[in-house]
């Protein structure tokens, strides 16, 4: 099965402080694990919603709304579309991420329709 | 070796708190099943390289699996669940070789062990960089030439997918009893014919990797187009050869055949889901709906095409098939595809890697490229090969081109010919469907 991994922001002044270059290796290192265990399909890290928009659709009315957004706990940072063989194999992979902070939603991306 | 087991549940997970809750059981044993499903191999693998069996050092992984079901669901999930699960099994293989040890003089063969208790082995010496070349090894000896192609692939997704015998014999329907079998002569043969665990030097590197690529299509193949059973595709034995190939990818990178073999696999599970109509029917591909095809595993199969050409050199049999199979992944539509590459691509598989199905794949494009005269031909020049005796696609392919020359009655005894010769439930179905519209078009026309 897919599941996208979303990651949420939490924290206020969203990738305002670039993460520390410890960080960065040991995601980096989490990362290249997940590679070479075949599960990454896709990642994406998110520009601020500061640059972000919204389209708000209501019956033919569409309005364009210019970030940044206020809730920032639901906003968006970044994706990961993961490969895996159950939920808890993705739930599995996730706890393992050296991360010390914040929220990751996993959701499963419907696949094979008609079947 | 207990306190070392209760240190690494230090920061357990909450599920053993609920001690005695059914429902945390089955938590647990479902998050161990994912726990396995991750550390197997790696676990095997690094066992393996140091006891060089593999056989002994499945056992082993498996004990400390048994170990686990035990003690988590009561104490909890360990932090570092791999750690915990090698340190189980490297206890049990110190408790093996010790006993080995007294038997020395009895069993010379296990020699190996011996020198390596006396060496003190040490398990924890693996870096990164090894763990690699563990898998690698593991791979290579699953998929060893001295074993059967059924044993290759049953051991290999045992050892390298995680699958349990049950899931196996599931995917092939075959008796788990067959599967149970296969592995254990398997794993038998590798200790007698003393297979060492470990990645093949540059004069064998070639024909080895042909065998592992060769086992992971064949697992591919098994999920895409079912030999026998109910269902037109099984998307899960699909996912496991990709996996594979993704992670030999990752191992192997300078191979320009496994890219080809894994853009193949990424461009062909592209269309899984166009391949299948809402109640199981087949697809063609020439009938799918294009927009249902899978644009990420189409960009993933030619990034790995890509790989493939810029590591130079012509383009092997994988590769040239997977350059076939990137020509429908950018036609809008079929009858944008540009046959005439596909002819010259088929040119290059024949070359490369005769066989009468190549043939039958090529006449099918000449058709397209040229007309169902030329197709037809080509096709007919093939009714005799005696390996193609049974195999339903050469009539399919030969009605199908009969019946664009409008010769219906021909058309029909072909494709009720192709359906007697498949296993497969839903291809009977769809086959017999071309043979009844045969009769319709003849009478109508």
């Amino acid at each position: 099965m897919r599941v996208l991994i979303i990651a949420k922001e939490g924290i206020p002044g969203e990738a305002a402080t670039p993460p520390t270059p410890e960080a960065m290796a040991a995601y980096q290192k989490f990362n290249e694990e997940l590679v070479k265990a075949g599960v990454v399909l896709e990642a994406g890290r998110l520009q601020p919603s500061s640059q972000g928009k919204r389209v708000r659709f209501d019956g033919n009315k569409r309005t364009v709304i210019d970030g940044p957004f206020a809730e920032t706990k639901e906003l968006v940072a970044g994706y990961w579309l993961w490969q895996v063989r159950s939920m808890d194999e993705a739930l599995e992979w996730l706890k393992r991420a050296p991360y010390d902070g914040g929220t990751f939603e996993v959701r499963e991306v419907f696949a094979y329709e008609g079947m | 070796m207990r306190s070392s087991r209760t240190r690494a549940c230090e920061g357990a997970l909450a599920i053993g708190q609920r001690n005695g809750d059914a429902n945390a059981v089955a938590d647990a044993n479902r998050a161990i099943e994912a726990i396995w499903r991750i550390e197997s191999a790696r676990l095997i693998a690094g066992l393996a390289r140091v006891i060089g069996d593999i056989g002994i050092a499945e056992e082993l992984a498996q004990d400390a699996l048994v170990a686990a079901l035990e003690q988590w669901p009561a104490e909890g999930v360990p932090e570092r669940p791999g750690a915990w699960l090698m340190g189980t099994a490297k206890h049990h293989a110190y408790d093996l070789i010790r006993r080995r040890k007294t038997l020395e003089r009895k069993y010379e063969e296990i020699g190996r062990d011996v020198e390596l208790a006396q060496e003190g082995i040490d398990f924890d010496a693996a870096t990164d960089d090894d763990v690699g070349d563990d898998l690698l090894g593991l791979l290579f000896t699953a998929c060893h030439p001295i074993l059967s192609k059924d044993a290759r692939v049953a051991l290999t997704l045992r050892v390298l997918g995680g699958l349990t015998t049950e899931e196996i014999a599931r995917a092939f329907l075959v008796p788990v009893s067959t599967i149970a079998q296969r592995i254990v002569r398997a794993k038998r043969t590798l200790t007698e014919a003393h297979v060492r665990f470990e990645v093949p030097n540059h004069d064998q590197r070639n024909s080895r990797t042909a065998s592992v690529l060769e086992v992971i299509y064949l697992i591919f193949n098994e999920g895409y187009s079912p030999t026998g059973g109910q269902d037109w595709v099984r998307p899960a034995l699909c996912e496991e050869a990709l996996r594979l190939g993704r992670i030999l990818a990752e191992l192997a990178p300078t191979d320009p055949e496994v890219h080809g073999l894994v853009a193949l696999m990424e461009i062909h599970a592209s269309r899984l889901s166009a391949r299948i109509g809402p109640s199981g029917e087949p697809i063609l591909l020439l009938d799918q709906d294009r927009t249902h095809w899978d644009r990420l595993l189409i960009r993933r199969g030619l990034a790995a095409l890509e790989n493939a050409e810029r590591l130079g050199g012509a383009l092997g049999p994988y590769a040239l098939q997977a350059a076939i199979g990137a020509c429908h992944a950018r036609a809008a539509t079929a009858a944008e595809t540009d046959w005439p590459r596909i002819v010259a691509l088929y040119d290059g598989v024949a070359q490369l890697a005769p066989s009468p199905v190549v043939d039958l794949n090529r006449a099918v494009a000449v058709g397209m490229a040229f007309g169902p005269t030329a197709g037809l031909e080509l096709v007919d020049a093939l009714v005799d090969e005696p390996s193609l005796k049974s195999y339903h696609l050469l009539p399919a392919v030969r009605g199908d081109l009969l019946r664009k020359l409008g010769r219906f009655e021909e058309a029909r005894a072909e494709f009720e010919r192709a359906a007697s010769l498949t296993d497969n439930v839903r291809e009977r179905d769809l086959l017999q469907k071309r043979a009844a519209e045969c009769t319709a078009e003849r009478l109508s026309g």
